[in-house]
């Protein structure tokens, strides 16, 4: 103890002695990346402090999504908040919601002279953390959206052709017969089923996930995934697990194990796992669009985001605003964004991002890799496809996950699971409104 | 009648538990009135504001079935947890009182897993149990059984059940070691000359003198089931499947911390703090009595 203290007083005196008349401004980042997300995120970091010498952005990991959240929420009450915080999409409307909190980045941008042109991102992950009336709150970070990962060498093994159109849940279920038929052990598994066969599923089809355009439209949005169509397609996977066909490993990315280890044939996980998958494959494989259903009028839509955007918080000074507003346009900018989708499978946030990558020639050497990218751009979104913003949304999802459990375990049918959900959510909703009156 | 001694005057017994009332105001009162006053309200996470609602929480609370459906698992999971924990330590237990070699290092193996933290511990039994790479649902697959706690309630809340009991075990282990071992010897040599076999011996002599031991892990395994059995519970299941292992406490986190329900999480822990009191002044009134000291 006396130690630290002598040591943190020699630290503090070298710092007075070693700061230069116009000291660097220092602004803090937390985020939640570990492992290889966690290095590329510290290269882009160490770039952007060599770049310039009037700011240093410092970074620190604070966990897992929820927990980066409620780590910057517990400062903000505090008094102690960081910069920048990272927040999971699910998160989006809690921030939203909190006015006196945070700084919107469109703000940030202005008053920071930052080079700022909202229409260069894509549509579809600019528009989840815009507001209806076109001002952009938090900058889109990490984005990937979910595919269907197919193992070729599985196909052949059933006596399948690996080339086989996999682009309708009709010729999936053909596929899925076959490879039963064949004693296939695990046809089909999924990652994040709510985000993947709901919320996705709701966009994709262009159906409302909940009303008021997804909640982008008011507070008092209600949840309505319990329509025809996401009924269908719970009950035709429900009816597939109690056949064998779909096996559910588990509420987040534990398919992801399967898949990778050769066991499963079809797999729906977020574009960002393709550069495990690519790791870890000892098989054949190659990446197709979510499936839809060829009987749903307008199908395919468009597919939306999952992952990350930064928020800005409130009570900082002007010259720190302004290093932040530095930091997030080196963050936009072309090369940055390039490097980042092509070494982890996120979306490229900007349209540049997205030439540079196709102009050298990065998708011809990693097919499949743009297949995420043309699915969210395909189409320009609707108010059923632009996103979701609903409040206390990552408890809806736990929810979600219980009713879908029951759906998979056959105790319930997915009409019943998919009512007894909306209700449940609705109640939380209304909590939620209440809660931000 | 016992002999009371008494001070003269007040000054000095106040100022002799003074520093017990200190800390359990700081550390207790204080944190117990901020949870209650916080139960009334509906605050936003960032705390900008606040909407009283009175006993609203409470109301939200106990009109969701799932809520009052986890008052049963949590039963259910605390009652195992304790029966289990406390019944393999016992047998443990009596079987080290009889060794005579080798004692200190069985004793010692014996204690290992209580060093293993909960959190850990739920990461070793999910990997065993892991329904497409554990070794024991790979094992329990070759016998012709499908291991799924992922979709199964039961074999979920059996999972949470063992993997809880069994760094408990060594804590039970412990005490209920030493309680056997401060049993006259005498008593029970005297008992095996009238003719009293191991089994009598035990059901007669031994049990009942080892009942204030066995009493307080009572409460203190109780209290450990439905309070510090969240790391366990949060790396294996995190309450599922479908709420089934979910516990108060679990959702007392899931609301508060995943949900930024802060006035639900605030009210849960106010049931939460009168159900444990109602629970440990039921086990004094009605279980102590039946204890020997």
């Amino acid at each position: 103890m006396k130690g630290l203290f002598l040591g943190s007083a020699m630290l503090a005196s070298v710092a007075a002695f070693a700061t230069p008349a116009n000291a660097a401004t220092e602004i803090q980042w937390w985020h939640a990346f570990t492992g290889r997300l966690g290095e590329l995120l510290a290269e882009q970091v160490a770039e952007f402090n060599g770049s310039q010498s009037d700011y240093v952005v410092v970074a620190t990991h604070k966990g897992n999504y929820s927990e980066t959240l409620n780590a910057g929420i517990a400062a903000f009450r505090a008094g102690e908040q960081p910069h920048i915080l990272q927040v999971f999409e699910v998160g989006t409307a809690t921030m939203m919601a909190a006015q006196g909190a945070i700084k919107p980045v469109f703000e940030v941008m202005a008053e920071g002279d930052a080079p700022f042109d909202p229409d260069a991102y894509l549509g579809p992950v600019k528009g989840y953390y815009t507001t209806t009336d076109g001002k952009m709150l938090s900058l889109p970070y990490n984005s990937s959206t979910p595919v269907l990962y197919v193992n070729r060498d599985a196909l052949a093994g059933a006596g399948l052709d690996p080339d086989t159109e996999l682009a309708t849940w009709e010729q999936v279920g053909e596929v899925l017969d076959a490879l039963k038929a064949a004693g296939h052990a695990c046809p089909l598994t999924t990652a994040w089923q709510s985000w993947v066969h709901l919320e996705n599923l709701s966009a994709w089809h262009n159906v409302p996930f909940a009303t008021q355009e997804n909640g982008f439209a008011g507070l008092d949005t209600a949840l309505a995934f319990n329509g025809p169509v996401q009924v269908k397609h719970i009950q035709t996977m429900g009816d597939w697990a109690r056949d064998g066909k779909f096996i559910y490993a588990g509420r987040r990315n534990e398919g992801g194990a399967n898949f990778r280890a050769g066991e499963c044939a079809l797999f729906t996980e977020s574009s960002a796992g393709y550069a495990g998958v690519k790791a870890e494959a000892k098989f054949d494989f190659d990446i197709r669009p979510l499936p839809y259903w060829s009987d749903v009028e307008g199908a395919p839509q468009n597919t939306i985001i999952g992952g990350a955007s930064l928020w800005v918080l409130a009570g900082h000074d002007a010259e720190e605003y302004k290093a932040v507003a530095a930091f997030l346009s080196f963050l936009s900018s072309t090369d940055v964004q390039a490097k980042w989708h092509q070494n982890t499978g996120y979306l490229p946030i900007t349209l540049a991002a997205a030439e540079q990558t196709r102009a050298e020639g990065f998708y011809d050497a990693n097919p499949g890799t743009q297949i995420a990218g043309e699915q969210m751009t395909g189409k320009a979104p609707t108010a059923n496809s632009k996103g979701l913003r609903l409040g206390s949304f990552d408890q809806i999802r736990g929810i979600i996950d219980e009713e879908l459990e029951a759906v998979w375990a056959g105790t319930k049918t997915a009409q019943e699971a998919l009512d007894t959900a909306v209700e449940r959510g609705d109640a939380l909703l209304r909590r939620f409104e209440q809660a931000n009156r | 009648m016992q002999k009371r001694v008494t001070f003269k005057g007040w000054l000095l017994p106040l100022l002799l538990v003074a520093p017990q009332v200190v800390v359990t105001a700081v550390f207790f009162f204080y944190p117990a009135g901020q949870a209650v006053w916080q139960s009334l309200f509906i605050p936003d996470p960032f705390g900008l504001s606040a909407q009283f609602v009175g006993l609203g929480n409470f109301e939200f609370l106990l009109t969701d079935p799932y809520y009052r459906a986890s008052f049963v698992t949590t039963g259910v999971f605390s009652g195992l947890v304790t029966i289990v924990s406390m019944g393999v330590a016992l047998v443990l237990a009596v079987m080290a009182d009889r060794l005579i070699r080798g004692s200190g290092t069985y004793r010692t193996l014996l204690i290992w897993p209580y060093a293993v933290a909960p959190a850990v511990a739920g990461v070793l039994w999910l990997f065993m149990f892991n329904t497409r790479v554990g070794v024991v649902s790979w094992y329990l697959g070759q016998l012709g059984y499908d291991w799924n706690h992922v979709l199964n309630p039961t074999e979920a809340m059996g999972l949470v059940v063992v993997a809880s009991s069994w760094g408990r075990i060594s804590y039970n282990f412990l005490f209920f070691l030493a309680g056997l071992q401060a049993i006259p010897r005498s008593v029970i040599e005297a008992a095996a000359i009238d003719g009293a076999r191991f089994w009598t011996r035990f059901r007669t002599i031994v049990f009942p003198l080892l009942s204030p031991t066995t009493f307080f892990l009572l409460v203190v395994n109780i209290v450990y089931a439905f309070f510090e059995t969240f790391g366990v519970i949060h790396t294996i299941t995190a309450g599922g499947p479908q709420q089934a292992t979910t516990i108060l406490v679990y959702k007392v986190f899931a609301d508060g911390f995943v949900g930024q329900d802060l006035g639900s999480s605030a009210a849960q822990s106010v049931i939460l703090l009168v159900v444990v009191g109602l629970l440990t002044i039921a086990q004094f009134k009605f279980i102590e009595r039946r204890v020997h000291y």
